[in-house]
């Protein structure tokens, strides 16, 4: 593996991890700690996971909701676009090649962190891409938002996951930009908090399309 | 220990670097202090807004047949002197909204938890501090879409604060219905997200920056309501988001998520089909339920923290009052159904929903007791918070009373929709959840602003507000057993209620004697902010850990480090102590037992 060409002073130094700058101080917006408090954990993954309970707890209540409308008369379930399948291994991809990223970053190696994350934003952007096929795939079918309850609840709720996974990109930029100074945080896992979301999100397509064509 | 240290460091930095000018320090600020008193100043505002709004429900109560040609400049309102019916629809709508969402869970919540947490947890700032601003600036659009509703199109949303379809999901249904419900979905939206900001920093912050020594069970009763309320927040405010978003399609994209079947509007059958309303009311009432003790907990927490101070002695069953509290909170998320006893649902269901709401009868009681126990005995100093804790727990009691009846199906099957209704959450809910922001703006005013609030002016408000609001809202007990429906333009157009004009004169009277009374708390209040008497570090010698720092607190808190806490915040009277409180970061032996919890 080649060696990047490293501007010498942004880069931890391998033996240097103990007076590395605490998460805190990478992440500026978690700095309102006490004197003497001891973490008990980093309170900006703890914020993500409360987060994520909000949103599991929406598409809980959008779920529900679906049960109950499910058991009306004037249910007709639509049948799935196949594209959606080639989205799933698009997702799935994304999920993987974030892996392989805090992989590289943990190494030290920061082509190759830079190489498998830009995939996964390019992965990420190609399923949302796929998911607007899939509506157009149903449009040409003549099946609309509002055709029957079970396509207005497709179209709600892939789109609901759509802009959770644009909100994910643009997490994605944000980090892309400065994913070199990602490596300073001790034990360089800079990519945590955000594959946390974005492999939630992943799950949660998971769980749509069981919700939605299997169940 | 590095990481300690070179966290403290960074603190100091932090303290240090105060923001100095206006637009960042005042306006775009992420300090807790400022951001606190802006939301609680917005929502002081908004219920100005919505008090007026009640004023006009009850003038059009009292006094149906009469005209009044000074309200014609509310055009939409009065034609020639006489309310429009539905510009009544939108008052109670509208009243019921920005009190429940803008005003009584902003205010406390927002508000003093912003306030309150920092300093009572002793941290520099909440865990957040850009998303507490941003949550503040997302909250404000809200209020400027609910408020601006009045005036786009034919008015504001008209189908009650629930919202339930097809009322509200049909744009023809009433006036209201048409863009008014769109802005009532979007502020809402705007809302749960300020909400949901805010309580991420809040549950954040309490479990990760309580600073050295302050166990979970040593916290003031104030951090474990805004702990609980904040769970309370992020898991039950997404049903209501996801019920606006289908409500929104079935308004604006032709679904038929809540619009049933072969509906007939002027004439014309409406091309929906096979909606569930009733998946509407279950999604809200999920929501709904935990909200009222979104409302309420905060009160109960600023009750039990005040009451202590005024009682000079420890809080009687600390442990129980958490206890009560976490069961409170953890009902109030499977005790929906009891707001839909007449919406149709299978008695066994009922009955469950009826049992586990008469559940909540016994930490609510449990709390009851050791607030009198608390007050038994002790030496009671009547200060003006201390006034308002008092009120809260009266308010607390009639109020939870008549909950009883209501949370039985049988007996609500007859009240559902009557007076006897809103006597009940006018009096727990919203009564104790005012009367504890009152009290806890005369309790810390001090680190608002640095200054008392006048006390004498403060007792004149709080006794005009204690007995115009039980007269208000006590005489509507016996005109809703009488069948005095809710929700009606002019109820003496039915001859049974005929003889119920002249109660309603006399509430709609104690109405008017309660909003005037008002005033003096707004003059109080901006009063006593520029000039009222300048407070010390601890000016009601309590014992917490927020009468500590300066009066009000600077940047970052506290001057120097941020102090460790040795015990719990209601050392008062302790046997063998120097003065009758020992500050909750005293290190002395001196009734280590109590504090060992």
């Amino acid at each position: 593996m080649a060696t990047p060409v490293l501007d010498a002073p942004l880069f931890a130094q391998p033996g240097n991890a103990a007076v590395a700058p605490p998460p805190s101080a990478a992440l500026p917006e978690g700095g309102g700690g006490g004197d003497s408090t001891p973490l008990r954990f980093d309170p900006t993954r703890f914020g993500l996971w409360a987060f994520l309970g909000t949103i599991s707890m929406l598409f809980i209540g959008f779920t529900s909701a679906y049960m109950l409308r499910r058991a009306s008369a004037d249910w007709s379930p639509i049948s799935a676009p196949p594209i959606l399948w080639l989205n799933t291994t698009l997702l799935a991809a994304s999920s993987l090649t974030l892996e392989l990223a805090r992989r590289r970053l943990r190494a030290l190696d920061l082509a190759g962190t830079a190489r498998f994350f830009g995939a996964t934003g390019l992965l990420g952007a190609l399923f949302v891409t796929g998911q607007f096929l899939a509506w157009r795939a149903l449009r040409a079918q003549g099946v609309f938002l509002a055709t029957n309850p079970h396509s207005s609840f497709f179209y709600m709720l892939t789109g609901i996951h759509v802009l959770h996974l644009s909100g994910g990109l643009v997490w994605f930029a944000v980090i892309g930009a400065r994913v070199r100074r990602l490596a300073l945080a001790p034990g360089g896992d800079g990519l945590g908090l955000f594959a946390t979301y974005w492999h939630f999100l992943g799950l949660l397509w998971a769980y749509l399309l069981f919700v939605l064509f299997v169940l | 220990m590095a990481h300690a240290e070179t966290a403290a460091a960074e603190a100091h930095a932090h303290a240090g670097h105060a923001p100095q000018a206006f637009i960042w320090k005042y306006v775009f600020s992420t300090d807790h202090k400022v951001i606190g008193i802006q939301y609680y100043v917005t929502a002081m505002l908004m219920a100005l807004i919505a008090g007026t709004l009640a004023m006009l429900i009850r003038l059009q109560l009292a006094w149906p047949e009469k005209t009044f040609p000074a309200l014609n400049f509310l055009t939409k309102g009065y034609t020639d002197g006489v309310m429009n019916p539905e510009f009544y629809a939108m008052l109670f709508t509208m009243h019921g909204t920005i009190m429940v969402f803008f005003v009584l869970s902003t205010a406390p919540v927002s508000g003093f938890g912003n306030m309150l947490i920092p300093l009572q947890v002793g941290a520099r700032d909440m865990a957040f501090p850009f998303l507490n601003g941003l949550s503040y600036w997302t909250f404000l659009p809200g209020c400027i879409v609910i408020l601006s509703s009045f005036f786009v199109g034919a008015g504001a949303a008209a189908g009650g604060w629930t919202s339930y379809p097809p009322l509200s999901a049909l744009r023809s249904a009433v006036p209201g219905s048409e863009m008014g419900q769109t802005l009532w979905i979007i502020g809402m939206v705007f809302f749960i997200a300020s909400f949901t900001m805010g309580g991420l920093n809040f549950v954040t912050t309490i479990l990760n920056l309580r600073t050295k020594g302050l166990s979970m069970m040593r916290m003031p009763m104030t951090m474990w309501a805004m702990f609980l309320v904040a769970v309370l927040g992020l898991l039950s405010f997404p049903a209501l988001t996801a019920a606006s978003l289908m409500l929104l399609f079935d308004r604006h994209f032709a679904t038929s998520f809540f619009v049933p079947s072969g509906l007939v509007l002027s004439g014309q059958l409406v091309n929906h089909q096979g909606g569930s309303p009733l998946l509407w009311q279950h999604l809200f009432w999920f929501l709904g339920h935990p909200e009222v003790y979104i409302l309420m907990l905060p009160a109960l927490g600023f009750t039990s923290d005040i009451l202590v101070a005024f009682c000079r002695k420890p809080i009687f069953g600390y442990k129980a009052m958490v206890g009560a509290m976490i069961a409170i909170s953890g009902l109030s998320f499977v005790v929906w159904g009891h707001h839909m006893f007449v919406s149709g649902m299978s008695p066994y269901l009922g009955m469950a929903f009826a049992v586990g709401t008469m559940l909540i009868a016994v930490p609510s009681a449990v709390k009851v007791f050791n607030w009198l126990a608390t007050l038994w005995r002790s030496r009671i100093i009547f200060t003006t918070p201390m006034l308002w804790a008092l009120g809260v727990v009266s308010l607390f009691i009639s109020g939870g009373l008549s909950g009883i009846w209501l949370g039985q199906t049988a007996l609500d099957i007859h009240f559902h929709d009557t007076y006897f209704v809103v006597a009940h959450f006018h009096l727990i809910m919203a009564g104790a959840a005012l009367f504890g922001v009152f009290g806890a703006t005369a309790f810390w005013f001090p680190k608002m602003f640095g200054r008392m609030m006048h006390d004498g002016l403060g007792k004149w408000h709080f006794w005009f507000t204690f007995l115009a609001y039980y007269c208000t809202f006590f005489p509507m007990h016996y005109i809703g057993l009488a069948g005095h429906m809710r929700r009606i333009y002019d109820p003496y157009q039915y001859e049974f209620l005929k003889q119920f004009q002249p109660l309603n004169q006399f509430i709609t009277i104690s109405a008017f004697i309660l909003g005037t009374s008002q005033i003096l708390f707004f003059v109080n209040f901006f009063w006593s902010a520029f000039r009222g008497k300048k407070a010390s570090e601890n000016p009601w010698n309590a014992a917490g850990l927020e009468w500590t720092t300066p009066s009000p607190p600077p940047h970052g808190n506290w001057p120097g480090e941020i102090p460790e806490v040795h015990r719990w915040p209601f050392d008062y009277s302790v046997p063998g102590a120097e003065k009758d409180f020992v500050m909750q970061t005293d290190p002395a032996p001196i009734g280590d037992k109590a504090g060992s919890h």
